[in-house]
């Protein structure tokens, strides 16, 4: 048999001993996510045997009316949170990228706080802000009771579309704009036609970033929520105090099968791969 | 020569403490193609991005055709600029790019489209305006960004470095084109550079700028020949730069002498101006001669009196250029003397050796006298 040559120092990938801790890597990362996707269609209340396929958990999940208000509340939220976030975020990046004003480090490095604040200490601000200082008025109609978790959420997510944004806008070429205002258009013109298109897969990104975050937020929604405005996460954790039943599964399987799809598509939009670099500030969360 | 079409008037621009350009007054005029030139951070850029509207003068005013636009922010000037980094927009086509400044100024589709191809086919570009600017190589590029100037037909055209990013041989080609270009289309032309190469062969009139300040302003020709400052004379192509005195001031001829140089230098014609200070002579490398020693008697071309313009020296350096080679030789001061020769054949280069003890000479009329 012939040899193949001696792995080269940065080749890796063919040196068995990365390949197995590359192994190990993918199975502690997703094994639990495969097992927990797979018990979702087993035939058994307990989740320890597999006793055969069913797909019965789906349609009781979808039957579950309370599981479903709660699904669509945090949708609701998502959504709302995530257009305000993306406003306010590329508002704040854009500013602290064009203007240079009296304070502009403080701003800086307070826009950075409720992302470095433990998810715990900012559930306990939140629930004493809307306990003492800006009550939200009970009993409002859907969907203004999720005004409290609304709020909240665009608090804590704002900042992460402010920082992908503005790294996306540290590589503009202030050139362009002067090109565009040199050619006759006008400040909002410029804002439109040269700036946004530069800023659009930052704003993609941070979209899906400000979603996600929202839509899986567990910690601070579980103090600012009340008994009429629970969230899908916080449904699930009701759920499991009793037992981890395979209902609580097939939840957990669809909101991963939809946090996938959703990034697949962002990631499709952007095109741009460098783009999504800034996402992964979402993981130090 | 034709009408005044930009003139500053005692304009100024500090940004803090700094003063970028100083009290500059300049006239440029219909149809020239005229270049601002000196060393980075001497404000020339600063001056056209004054004229293009980034910046706005301190003191001063601006006038375009008569008008004072100092305070029009730029997109109400008739001028458009080529950016140094071409700034095409990346996330549409050429031809969109191009036509860009005309959806701007709500020009009809019809009239825009006829245009932009019209742009398009001047600068070489006809037939690719559906590319996306990152399909395009870097000399493409900055065809797109002239087109998409020329296309809104500015009275002046502003190019920031244009040359600049582009390869030796690119570039080259590039100069040729830009020239033709301005002939064609009669628009006047004002290019900012670092390179004295570019704006000698370019322009039909230069601007030295030092340190915010105005140096000199005359034709490339004039610039090399008849510098105004030894800054000048040393910032344009190389010099040899001798200090000394007026030893004699007549209308028909001078002579300077200096420390530097065991013989007098002689020039055929009168200093004016001069105030018994000191005074330098200029001498290009290309003006002096080299000669063969054989001999004590030192050769004379002529029209200098004997033992003027000419000196001894030990060649100390050689550098082969091709077309021609430059040598520094040593002359009896220690001070070396940089003499540049054309390989007129093919041996040319073999004339002269290094250590080699040889002859300088030059004519009455090559030392260009500077007061400053």
């Amino acid at each position: 048999m012939s040899k193949r040559s001696a792995p080269g120092p940065l080749e890796y990938l063919r040196r068995w001993q990365m390949q197995a801790w590359l192994a190990a890597v993918a199975i502690f990362l997703y094994a639990p996510l495969v097992a927990l996707m797979a018990f979702s269609f087993n035939d058994s209340r307990r989740n320890i045997v597999w006793k055969g396929f069913t797909l019965k958990y789906y349609d009781k999940l979808f039957n579950d009316s309370a599981l479903l208000e709660a699904f669509g509340n945090s949708l609701t939220i998502a959504a709302v949170s995530t257009v305000l976030s993306l406003f306010l975020g590329a508002a704040a990046a854009l500013v602290l990228w064009r203007f240079r004003f009296p304070g502009k480090t403080a701003l800086d490095g307070a826009l950075a706080l409720p992302i470095v604040v433990p998810e715990i200490c900012m559930g306990v601000a939140m629930l004493v802000f809307f306990a003492r200082v800006m009550p939200w008025p009970q009993g409002l109609p859907w969907p203004l009771n999720l005004g409290a978790i609304i709020i909240a959420h665009v608090s804590f997510s704002f900042p992460f579309v402010a920082v992908v944004v503005r790294a996306r806008m540290a590589s503009f070429n202030r050139e362009m704009e002067e090109a565009a205002r040199d050619l006759g258009a006008g400040e909002f013109r410029t804002i439109k036609d040269v700036i946004l298109p530069h800023m659009a897969p930052s704003l993609v990104a941070g979209a899906l970033l400000a979603f996600t975050l929202s839509l899986d937020d567990f910690v601070i929604t579980f103090f600012t929520a009340g008994p009429d405005t629970v969230t899908f996460p916080v449904k699930v954790y009701s759920m499991v105090r009793f037992s981890v039943t395979p209902e609580v599964n097939a939840a957990s399987t669809v909101l991963i099968v939809l946090t996938v799809l959703l990034t697949a598509a962002a990631l499709k939009l952007q095109g741009d791969p460098a783009a999504t670099a800034g996402h992964g500030a979402g993981d130090a969360k | 020569m034709s009408k005044p079409i930009i003139t500053f008037e005692n304009v100024s621009k500090r940004f803090g403490k700094m003063t970028a350009v100083d009290d500059v007054s300049l006239t440029i005029h219909e149809g020239e193609f005229f270049s601002l030139l000196g060393p980075s951070g001497c404000g020339k850029t600063t001056l056209l991005r004054m004229l293009a509207g980034f910046e706005t003068p301190t003191e001063g005013r601006i006038l375009i055709d008569g008008q004072d636009i100092s305070n029009t922010p730029p997109n109400r000037r008739p001028v458009n600029m080529v950016f140094q980094s071409y700034a095409v927009f990346p996330h549409i086509s050429v031809a969109d790019n191009v036509a860009y400044g005309l959806v701007v100024d709500k020009v009809a589709k019809a009239e825009r489209d006829r245009r932009v191809e019209e742009a398009l086919e001047l600068v070489q570009l006809g037939g690719l305006g559906h590319r996306k600017p990152d399909q395009l190589s870097g000399g493409q590029r900055q065809r797109v960004a002239l087109a998409r100037a020329l296309v809104k037909r500015p009275r002046v055209l502003l190019l920031d470095e244009p040359l600049s990013a582009l390869d030796a041989k690119l570039r080259e080609q590039m100069r040729t084109e830009l020239c033709t270009l301005q002939e064609k289309v009669g628009i006047t032309f004002i290019m900012v550079t670092h390179d004295q190469d570019e704006a000698l062969a370019l322009a039909t009139r230069c601007a030295v700028m030092s340190r915010g300040v105005l140096q000199q302003v005359a034709t490339p020709n004039d610039l090399y020949e008849f510098p105004a400052s030894r800054f000048v004379a040393d910032f344009i192509g190389s010099v040899n730069l001798f200090e000394g005195v007026l030893a004699v001031d007549e209308p028909s001829h001078a002579v300077i002498r200096s420390p530097d140089l065991p013989v007098d230098i002689f020039l055929d014609h009168g200093v004016t101006g001069a105030r018994g200070g000191a005074v330098w002579a200029a001498i290009r490398p290309e003006k002096i001669e080299l000669h063969k020693k054989d001999g004590d008697a030192a050769p004379n071309l002529g029209d200098a009196p004997k033992g003027t313009n000419a000196v001894a020296g030990v060649i100390k350096h050689e550098a082969y250029l091709g077309g021609s080679s430059t040598y520094e030789v040593e002359i009896a001061s220690g001070r070396r003397v940089k003499v540049q020769r054309s390989n007129l054949t093919r041996w040319d280069q073999e004339d002269f050796k290094l250590g080699e003890t040889v002859w300088l000479c030059w004519h009455a009329c090559s030392p260009a006298v500077l007061l400053s």
